[in-house]
């Protein structure tokens, strides 16, 4: 792949079928032409026979673009959302472990822990087990300050986002038309 | 009524109105075989000399005739042996149905004899790829993969069935084709694709839009892309041309998209272009490319691809609008319909001029006499005083393959059949069966060079034992003459590992497989024997020998801008 000089993590979010092989289908897609998917979440939506897929990768814009046309090219693939960051929401879940041998530090960890309003989800004689959601810059802010103590394990959904106000990954437009355009093949 | 797997395989390609399949069978397919036994009357088997053979020839089969080819094979080796032809389908948007058999679901995920992940081979080079694990839902699968490969742009699915399905019974209601779209899973889905796809009718703004781009051209340039081969949209191309009145280039994949005798065309353009095509689109203003994807052999440097031209493109898979080549205009629609459209439209233009500009330029190479040897152009021009004009031309992959479709005109789609994407030497001798298949009252002539034919000459025993008449002519120059081209010009003479100074003779091997072979010289040798193999519409393997220095000219060096001609 030629080096890219404007990459930065992008988020795309897609709707595909809920059926056997696709998500290694999309997934290939990715490192086919080079891509390292930074966090891929998928997940039942409305629909049962639909998946939703988040997928984080780094890229420059025109080459996310020529990423998202491959995608909506794909068969079982039926909409294709690359997201902004202004106008989108994102969320993920961290699980963290986190020693805390003695009284002093427990405290110490919970009190953190309240300022980022995560919860303590499990505790035993000698660790405690966070529970948090936010944003990217809310789940590193708490590793970060985790990295003080001693980090056991992590455990990361991968984000989730979705836009903000009406608009939806269904929208029709001209377009999202055109991309469909000979799928519908009977 | 209640049928097993494989009765029911059978029945759905009835009902798709399959009258050949090309295949190979083995362990796991038995069933399927030991079926079409009661169906023969109906499906016509080819047994290949090998999968790759089988793979090519549906592949020659659904260019040829617009349908969809069919071919099957075993699991393991015999579903890894389709794989080239299953990837030379998907670069040149073939619609081709690829039927494999598994294990039984007992076996599978253990690593058992002849077992492969061939779902997950072929997952990048088909559209779609589909396991059957339960007979119940082998028919609605069977007739949505082949609503697949010949819908949108086509192209090839793969279907694999596990072995125990083709075993097990289930009910099964015929359905003809016309009616699936009101049937079982086909009809849920096409339910949900009414709710979930907006298909468009084609923008009228859009094309409003290139009706006025034409009217403000100057220089207008035409692209005949393989999309107008595969729309069948060769009558619309040839008026659009026509009322346009602008010169049209055609790609390696656009033969036969326009007559290719027209007064308009300015021949192949791209790295083995003509000047005139070349040259007529770096000098255009408005460049409109039908159903091409600027692959690296026509838009050589896509930054300075066609730089004074507006570009316009129009294909029915929109993935390919601005991937190679950043366009100012795009209409994502069928070819024939778009054209038909625009068609309706435009009022004639005129461009004298810019046409004479463009036309002052060569549309074809000449080479020079041979003396004892044949030259390229003698053999092409030989072969095309003698055979009939709708004759199919197959061709290999190297200067052959260039040289054919230099010389030759193509005038309707399927009459050229050639692997421009993917580049798969040995696919001529398989899609030639495969066209012969489909067009039996076709004369169907097979280029080759000596490097590609020793390839899969194996498909001689296919042509023989079927009574297939095609006729091979092998351009033998005893070296693998397109490599050798890149390292005469590129790797100063440095001839690694291209002399094919061996064997075999081409002669008595079309012999040992019961075929006439000839040699020949000259073109009064070649005029005779061409005339022999028309009389006696048998298949023949005629070793046509040419100097191991002739180049395909001519020529623009990969990355190069378009009017950078070498010195050859």
């Amino acid at each position: 792949m030629e080096a890219m000089k404007n990459a930065r993590s992008q988020t795309l979010a897609l709707l595909v079928d809920n059926e056997a092989g696709v998500l290694s289908q999309i997934a290939r897609l990715f490192s086919r032409k080079g891509y390292n998917i930074d966090a891929f979440a998928a997940g039942p939506t409305e629909n049962p026979g639909v998946t939703r897929i988040t997928i984080d990768v780094v890229a420059d814009e025109p080459h996310t673009e020529l990423l998202c046309n491959q995608l909506r090219k794909l068969y079982p693939v039926h909409s294709v959302k690359w997201l902004n960051t202004d106008n989108s929401l994102y969320r993920e879940l961290m699980l963290i472990k986190v020693r805390a041998e003695s009284g002093e530090r427990r405290n110490d960890i919970i009190q953190l822990a309240n300022i980022f309003r995560a919860n303590i989800v499990d505790v035993s004689i000698d660790t405690l087990t966070l529970g948090i959601t936010g944003d990217e810059e809310k789940i590193s802010g708490l590793i970060n300050i985790m990295k003080e103590f001693d980090i056991l394990e992590i455990a990361r959904t991968g984000v989730v986002a979705i836009e903000r106000g009406n608009a939806t990954i269904n929208d029709k437009s001209k377009e999202s038309g055109e991309f469909s355009y000979g799928k519908n093949v009977l | 009524m209640i049928l097993t797997g494989a009765e029911i395989l059978m029945e759905c390609l009835i009902e798709q109105e399959v009258d050949a399949v090309f295949g190979y069978p083995g362990g796991t397919i038995l069933n399927v075989y030991d079926a079409l036994v009661s169906y023969r009357d109906r499906i016509k088997h080819y047994l290949t000399a090998h999968e790759q053979g089988a793979s090519h020839a549906a592949d020659g089969y659904a260019r040829s005739t617009g349908k969809v080819g069919v071919a099957f094979s075993t699991s393991g080796p015999g579903a890894t042996n389709l794989t080239t032809g299953v990837a030379t389908a998907y670069m040149d948007s073939s619609p081709v149905v690829f039927i494999s058999c598994n294990v039984s679901d007992n076996l599978i995920g253990k690593d058992s004899f002849q077992e492969v992940d061939s779902t997950g081979i072929m997952l990048p080079i088909t559209k779609c790829t589909f396991q059957i694990t339960d007979v119940n839902r082998l028919a609605d699968t069977v007739r949505r993969a082949f609503a697949i490969a010949r819908s949108g742009r086509p192209g090839p699915v793969f279907i694999d069935i596990l072995k125990n399905v083709t075993a097990e019974t289930a009910e099964y209601e015929f359905i003809p084709r016309s009616e699936h779209k009101e049937a079982g899973v086909l009809k849920a889905i096409y339910d949900r694709n009414m709710v979930d796809y907006y298909v468009p009718e084609i923008d009228e703004e859009d094309i409003d839009k290139l009706v006025e781009m034409i009217g403000e051209s100057e220089r207008p340039m035409l692209i005949c892309g393989g999309g107008v081969v595969r729309g069948r949209a060769h009558k619309e191309f040839n008026d659009f041309v026509r009322l346009v009145d602008a010169p049209a280039a055609i790609t390696v994949m656009g033969g036969g998209g326009m007559n290719g005798r027209d007064s308009h065309t300015t021949g192949m353009i791209g790295m083995h272009g003509s000047q005139a095509s070349n040259i007529g689109v770096n000098e255009c203003d408005l460049l409109i490319a039908v159903g091409c994807r600027f692959s690296d052999r026509v838009a050589l440097d896509p930054e300075s691809f066609a730089a004074q031209a507006k570009i316009v493109h129009i294909d029915i898979d929109r993935s390919e609008i601005n991937k190679n080549v950043k366009t100012d205009h795009h209409i994502v629609g069928d070819a024939k319909e778009v054209l038909r459209r625009l068609n309706e439209k435009l009022s004639p233009q005129s461009h004298p001029e810019w046409m004479d500009f463009v036309f002052s330029h060569p549309t074809e190479t000449v080479y020079e006499d041979g003396g004892d040897t044949l030259n390229p152009k003698q053999i092409c021009d030989t072969i095309a005083k003698l055979v009939p004009e709708d004759t199919i031309v197959a061709t290999d992959v190297g200067q052959h393959q260039m040289w054919a479709i230099q010389h030759f005109h193509f005038d309707y789609p399927g009459q050229l059949i050639t692997s421009g994407g993917f580049g798969t030497m040995g696919f001529g001798l398989g899609a030639a069966i495969g066209a012969s298949a489909g067009n039996p009252d076709k004369t169907v002539i097979h280029i080759a060079g000596d490097g590609s034919f020793r390839m899969n000459c194996n498909e001689l025993s296919t042509v023989q034992y079927y009574g297939i008449p095609v006729i091979t002519f092998i351009f033998n120059n005893h070296t693998l003459g397109m490599v050798r081209q890149w390292q005469n010009l590129i790797y100063k003479k440095n001839f690694s590992e291209t002399t094919l100074d061996r064997g075999p003779d081409f002669v008595k091997l079309a012999e040992a497989y019961g075929l006439n072979g000839r040699r020949v010289s000259s073109q009064e040798e070649l005029a005779k024997v061409i005339e022999e193999a028309l009389e006696k519409k048998e298949g023949y393997v005629i070793d046509c020998l040419i100097d191991m220095d002739e180049m395909v000219r001519p020529m623009v060096g990969g990355g190069s801008h378009i009017t950078n001609f070498m010195k050859i």
